[in-house]
């Protein structure tokens, strides 16, 4: 129970008006640079750094990780409204999201994404305030074949359990995995694909990609069709956000599933993104109706944004005790600490308790003022859905070329986001899914460099994937959801998945 | 103390024959580019020198640091080649000025960049796991015996951390497994994790690490010990950690640590941020940052660091062209 009283001492420091007002000013700032794609929590942390070298530590801190909290909750509003992802891991959030929006569901959408979000960093948090030690030695078991072996799970899983046709998913992976390669090569210190072109150096930034994939061709699609946002102003009251939260119990199996997803592979430095669309293709798989699925089942909001949640603040646990970022904005605040003089390693959790607990803290709090921030401002943002197309859409296409263009500072990338929106355009068009692609763009590079890291140091032996029990079991159960179609067939005609299903709820 | 510097200083604003704040000055936000990513030695640094410049109001424009580590340092080179004549860019460099156009043929050459002063100097560290071996012959002879790979982390391929295995290699005749990881911090915790047998990282990445005991320091690549005495650890001091050298394996490498503007300024703007840095060097933050992460001061600036650079660059290119890293 010493955490029990450290956390007490956490919130009586958070306690004092500045310090709430702080908070306040941090979750709106989030929210705002949220809503804007490609802006997001990176961005808006990294303008508003500097700010805070006068704050005491914690107070800044304090500031910084509300600005997160509140990207975060943004970032579901465009993924829902516009079919555009503000971070990586809102990526899934879209898949059924969006389609709900359409169906002038925005409100209920917003609703169940806003509350999976603070389940799931509820639970993060609670597992961080209880097992923060045990979880950062955890962390260090991960050496290059571990990696490796989450990541490949990542894939398997998206070829065995999605629900496009399983070649199409594989030429969208390729084409994101050739795309990935563009680049310098840390392991051979090489250049790949480049070309002899100064643009195409730092390779394809994944957040440029989306926007384009996502949120541009998503506006010629509605150009072609019809010239008006799909989605009719949705009521919105009390009544909604109740409504939603009354159907909370029934999908406590997703839920739990979910947070435990987002809380595993949050500590595994990196694997925040890998959560969201791994929450969402089990809670396909294990439902009893997995074709509603990406058609406005509010189960597909609640996966993917309960993982992504509880990963993202999970995320902040490899960051402060072991000093490796799990997301971009985690790598930002990462910078501040070392400002203010702390430097995150094993002992920062002995020599800083005021700031650790501090933060901490500020995590539950944070949630819960992010929560009724949000919740009440859901009518306004989904009102955005009544202005007229023509009104809506060259402010949404401007922001989309400002938030490219901000990440690196590159009027190339704004180039490279039409492109990729006419890529987008044309691959729903031919029905080939823009996941996958997506997935093996973000992950491709990290999971190569973990192979081959594996192959050095196993002087080329495939085995080191099973050399102990958890790359072994990771490994395994990879390649039982790669074949998992042939395995249900082969199982179903024994009989046996009759009897799993009755039993799964 | 070191009258040169000084001199070199005031030889400097003899010759505009003008105080610092009736000559040019910045009229836009000053970026301090950094060529590596978040969290890394240099990064690390450009934001002391941003806090240690606006907590002492050494300039009227805010600073602030920007994040070009894509291509492992390449991306931060080619902005700031692509930016000639913009004096509101300044590169934080390191050793990668001389290797990357060598390795991987980017076409960059730093003399094409307006060098404005060394500011530091890095020293590398040969650590293993704390449940490793003790000293550097018993290190050797574990390599030497070592059935699988035995694994040596770094950052980067064909880099610095690289060079050093190789030369590590050469002159103890053990055979390692080098592992390219992307950052010194990731070297730092895949050896804790026993992930790799040992790496050579910067005394300031493997910092904390040490002083929660779970790494070992077995030598400093360098002619002398490291000059700062105060306890890190309970019982040990930077200044305790033998050289190389004493240990039987000779090898050193010390790494620059350089701000440059783009080409193409005025002489006007280039002595701004001589003196600019010039005053950071004096200040608490400056002085506390050395210590901490166990860095080299130095301040050159003008002939005195093209000489520097110069004779850095034909050093670094033998040890390339040993190292049969160069692209061919």
């Amino acid at each position: 129970m010493e955490a029990f009283g450290l956390l007490l001492h956490g919130f009586a420091v958070l306690l004092t008006w500045k310090t709430l007002v702080l908070m306040m000013v941090g979750l709106v700032l989030g929210i705002f640079v949220g809503v804007l794609p490609g802006l997001g929590g990176p961005n808006g942390v990294a303008i508003l750094l500097p700010l805070t070298f006068t704050m005491d530590p914690t107070s800044a801190i304090v500031m910084l990780s509300c600005i997160y909290w509140g990207a975060l909750f943004g970032g579901a509003i465009t993924s829902i409204l516009f079919n555009i992802p503000g971070e990586a891991w809102s990526v899934a959030t879209t898949f059924d999201g969006y389609p709900m929006a359409q169906q002038g569901r925005a409100a209920e959408a917003l609703t169940a994404a806003f509350t999976s979000s603070f389940i799931g960093s509820l639970v993060a948090v609670l597992l961080i305030t209880f097992l923060a030690p045990m979880i950062s030695s955890f962390a260090l078991k991960f050496g290059p074949p571990e990696f490796f072996a989450v990541y490949l799970l990542t894939f398997c899983s998206f070829v065995g359990l999605g629900r496009e046709a399983k070649h199409k998913t594989v030429i969208s992976m390729s084409l994101g995995l050739l795309l990935a390669g563009i680049g310098m090569d840390t392991v051979s210190g090489n250049l790949r694909m480049t070309f002899g072109s100064a643009e195409l150096l730092r390779g394809i930034n994944f957040l440029v990609a989306v926007i384009g994939l996502f949120g541009i061709s998503e506006i010629l699609l509605t150009m072609e069709e019809r010239l008006a946002l799909r989605g009719h102003a949705a009521s919105i009251s009390l009544r909604v956000v109740l409504g939603v939260w009354k159907d909370l119990p029934k999908y406590w199996a997703t839920l739990l599933r979910s947070s435990f997803i987002g809380c595993w592979l949050g500590i595994t430095p990196g694997g925040a993104i890998a959560a969201s669309f791994m929450g969402y293709n089990l809670a396909k798989r294990f439902s009893k109706d997995p074709e509603s699925f990406g058609k406005g089942r509010i189960e597909g909001v609640f996966a993917p944004e309960t993982a992504a949640h509880a990963s993202g603040t999970a995320a902040l646990l490899p960051m402060l005790a072991l000093g490796i970022p799990g997301s971009g904005t985690a790598a930002i605040l990462l910078g501040g600490l070392m400002v203010w003089g702390l430097n995150p390693g094993p002992l920062l959790f002995v020599e800083h308790k005021d700031f650790v607990w501090g933060l901490i803290a500020s995590m539950y709090l944070g949630n819960v003022v992010g929560l009724v921030l949000v919740l009440t401002t859901v009518p306004i943002f989904a009102s955005i859905l009544r202005v007229p197309f023509a009104a809506v859409a060259p402010m949404i296409v401007v922001s989309c070329a400002i938030g490219a263009y901000a990440i690196q500072n590159a009027m190339f990338d704004i180039w490279l986001m039409l492109g990729f929106g006419i890529v987008g355009y044309v691959f729903k068009k031919i029905g080939i899914p823009l996941a996958p692609f997506t997935l093996a763009l973000v992950l491709g590079n990290r999971a190569e460099d973990a192979f081959r890291l594996s192959m050095i140091g196993s002087g080329g032996d495939l085995k080191v994937f099973w050399s102990n029990g958890l790359v072994g079991s990771i490994s395994t159960l990879a390649i039982v959801l790669l074949f998992w179609p042939v395995i249900d067939g082969v199982l179903s005609r024994v009989g046996w998945t009759q009897r799993t299903r009755a039993t799964s709820p | 103390m070191r009258i040169p510097v000084k001199a070199v200083a005031a030889a400097t604003a003899l010759l505009l024959s003008t105080p610092a704040f009736a000559g040019w000055e910045p009229a836009k936000p000053v970026e301090i580019v950094v060529a590596a990513g978040a969290g890394g030695a240099s990064d690390q640094m450009a934001r002391m020198m941003q806090a240690a410049i606006q907590k002492n109001n050494l300039m009227k424009q805010p600073i602030v640091v920007s994040l070009k580590g894509g291509a492992s340092g390449a991306e931060a080179l080619m902005y700031m080649k692509s930016s000639e004549g913009d004096p509101n860019k300044v590169l934080i460099a390191y050793s990668l000025i001389y290797m990357l156009p060598l390795s991987a043929k980017i076409p960059f050459n730093w003399r094409e960049l307006t060098p404005v002063s060394v500011v530091a100097l890095d020293q590398f560290v040969l650590w293993d796991n704390s449940a490793g071996a003790k000293t550097v012959k018993e290190f050797v002879a574990a390599a030497k015996v070592a059935s699988a790979p035995f694994k040596m982390g770094g950052t980067g391929s064909k880099r610095e951390d690289h060079v050093l295995t190789v030369f590590l290699e050469q002159k103890t005749g053990a055979k390692f497994s080098y592992l390219p990881y992307k950052s010194g911090g990731e070297a730092a915790t895949q050896l804790v994790g026993n992930h790799t047998e040992a790496n050579v990282n910067n005394p300031s990445e493997n910092l904390e690490v040490w002083r929660a005991g779970q790494v070992r320091p077995l030598c400093v690549f360098d002619k002398e010990r490291i000059s700062y005495t105060t306890k890190v650890t309970d019982t040990q001091s930077w200044a305790d950690i033998p050289t190389c050298k004493e240990e039987g394996v000779d090898v050193q490498y010390l790494m620059l640590r350089a701000m440059f503007l783009p080409g193409k300024v005025t002489p006007e703007q280039q002595a701004f941020y001589v003196d600019l840095f010039h005053k950071v060097t004096q200040t608490a933050e400056y002085k506390e940052y050395m210590e901490k992460q166990a860095l080299k001061p130095i301040f050159l600036t003008g002939k005195d660091m093209v000489k520097f650079l110069e004779e850095d660059d034909a050093l670094n290119k033998s040890l390339m062209t040993e190292a049969g890293f160069v692209a061919k």
